[in-house]
């Protein structure tokens, strides 16, 4: 097994171990467990996905023996877990490939990764009448941190539609970029459609106008491989509990020229350099950003999250979660009355669905009764249930680990709630 | 005459007792659901709006004779099924019986889960629309 206790030193992060979605479900403890007397089929990873033993042992073994406050102590116990916790933060440099460490920040996951810039960036550069760009399918952590930020600063968040497929509307972005744009910040997938957007083109237009970006990666991270640098990207967002790792601890990557630039998040212990009444003395990156004591232990187990996820052939994990994707939206197509919402060319991890005069409530209570853990609603993403015209979706959400029953016994669920909802 | 609370829900209790699958209480709550008597459209207004439901829950309260009447409707069948087991509870009976009623035949049906603040079906704020309309009746008579 890879990285147990030193996870955050792995060296060779591309594994090539064969994939097999069998021998992988056998790392996942609580696939193993039964709901409502049923066989669980928990096909909602893309709320948060479950644990491999792996991750569970990386923070248990922390806690019964490495445990001591980070970046303080001189003694053994300190020491030992502040390397190990840098090691973490090299891990997901590597796991980004991004230029420098210090560019790599902890925060608590993607909302607050997302709140830091907006806080932080926005009280630097957002000047009344300037605009920050996002769209139509962004999830609230993308919207709403940028609602406040504007209202304080008098900009002006503008939205880039999309067409009913669920797809950017490219031509629309770049009419929307202009002088006073001062970012933008875009789902690199989105948690309720599963669009994949083309990141790079964003990252080209908005760059020819020298506009920095932001890519909320929650929902890309778990399904494909991100390289910070080949995206040109200037913010990455993403949460660790999405792609096997603990809750509570996430990432945002920023390039070093913008960080540097931009002023402290919140103040505390650790961000600091000298303090006085007078006046307070920054630490340099990435220490800058990371006031108080973090979440170490969950760090830890986020180390072996991504050595765990870095194990396999990639090409391999993602023919397998695709062949999931092709495989549902085959067969529940076929179902009387369902339509996809989100049929973009390119999808990742995620299938919306709803039901002709079927509340998709209804029928996630009915799926639950079953075993099957999907989820139903707007899917923190409002305007775009609004946009449709919709209450809300039914979710199913897949990982690695799901495989072609788990697809069977949802449309067998959804098929039956039909017949009873109806 | 009105049946106590008490004696109403002991009566779902001993209804719900005869299911032994979840299937069955499901296709129970569901039929319940869909022959509820439709609310009346023009209660179904923003402030008849139950907060913090997936589903849309509308909630209309009338004092007839000393008696709160409820009608309620939802675009969710289940919900809507749950409301109408609510509502065969408290609707007909005084203020302050409703305010002071324990409903524990929500758990005893196995319906506990939806009370979970997770499942966002509101039944929990339901329920404390139905005992703070309740307490406005008893309050202002």
């Amino acid at each position: 097994m890879i990285g147990t206790t030193e996870a955050g030193q792995k060296e060779n992060l591309s594994g090539g171990k064969p994939f097999n979605v069998e021998e992988v479900r056998q790392d996942f403890p609580l696939l193993e467990r039964q709901v409502n007397g049923q066989r669980l089929v928990y096909l909602d990873s893309g709320a948060s996905s479950q644990k491999p033993r792996s991750v569970i042992d990386r923070v248990s073994h922390y806690y019964c023996r490495e445990h001591a406050n980070i970046h303080r102590g001189v003694h053994h116990l300190s020491q030992h877990a502040t390397e190990a916790y840098e090691g973490v933060r090299e891990t997901a440099r590597r796991f980004l490939n991004a230029g420098h460490g210090h560019e790599i920040l902890f925060t608590k996951g993607t909302t607050e990764s997302i709140n830091l810039v907006a806080s932080s960036f926005g009280r630097k550069f957002l000047n009344p009448g300037d605009e920050v760009l996002v769209s139509m399918m962004e999830h609230h952590s993308n919207i709403v941190p940028w609602q406040m930020i504007c209202q304080e600063r008098q900009a002006r968040l503008r939205v880039v539609p999309i067409n009913r497929a669920g797809e950017l509307d490219m031509d629309a972005l770049e009419s929307l970029l202009n002088e006073r744009t001062r970012l933008v910040s875009v789902a690199h997938v989105s948690n309720a459609l599963g669009t994949i957007n083309p990141a790079r083109d964003i990252t080209a237009l908005a760059h020819e106008r020298q506009i920095p970006v932001l890519l909320d990666g929650a929902q890309a991270v778990p399904h494909m491989h991100v390289d910070v640098q080949d995206l040109d990207v200037d913010f990455y967002a993403f949460s660790a509990h999405k792609m096997f790792g603990p809750t509570g601890v996430g990432v945002l990557y920023g390039k070093e020229e913008l960080l540097d630039a931009m002023p402290p998040y919140q103040g505390g212990g650790e961000m600091i350099e000298r303090v006085t009444f007078d006046r307070t003395t920054f630490s340099t990156l990435p220490y800058k950003f990371e006031a108080g004591t973090p979440s170490i232990a969950d760090g830890m187990g986020f180390g072996a999250a991504m050595a765990y996820y870095d194990q396999f052939d990639e090409q391999e994990v993602i023919a397998h979660e695709q062949d999931l994707l092709t495989y549902a939206t085959d067969q529940l197509c076929e179902l009387d009355g369902l339509k996809i919402i989100g049929t973009a060319a390119h999808k990742a991890g995620v299938i919306s669905f709803v039901f002709e005069d079927v509340h998709p409530f209804d029928v996630g209570t009915i799926l639950d009764q079953l075993g099957i853990a999907v989820r139903t609603g707007h899917h923190c993403a409002q305007p775009l249930m609004d946009f449709y015209g919709i209450p809300g979706t039914v979710r199913a959400s897949f990982a690695m680990y799901n495989n072609r029953s788990d697809v069977d016994a949802l449309v067998a669920g959804v098929r039956k709630a039909a017949r009873l909802l109806r | 005459m009105t049946l106590p609370i008490d004696a109403i829900q002991d009566g779902i209790i001993a209804d719900f007792g005869i299911f032994d699958q979840w299937m069955e209480k499901y296709e129970y709550i569901i039929d319940l659901g869909k022959n509820m008597q439709p609310l009346d459209e023009r209660y179904k207004r923003e402030e008849n709006l139950v907060p913090g439901c997936q589903s849309r829950v509308w909630l209309h309260a009338e004092l007839v004779d000393r008696k709160v009447i409820f009608t309620a409707d939802s675009d969710a069948i289940i919900t809507k099924g749950i409301i109408a087991l609510l509502l065969q509870t408290v609707s007909g009976q005084p203020p302050e019986a409703i305010g002071e009623a324990e409903l524990y035949f929500i758990d005893r049906i196995g319906l506990r889960e939806h009370l979970s603040p997770n499942r966002s079906n509101g039944l929990v704020n339901m329920i404390r629309k139905i005992k703070s309309v309740a307490s406005g009746f008893s309050a202002a008579g």
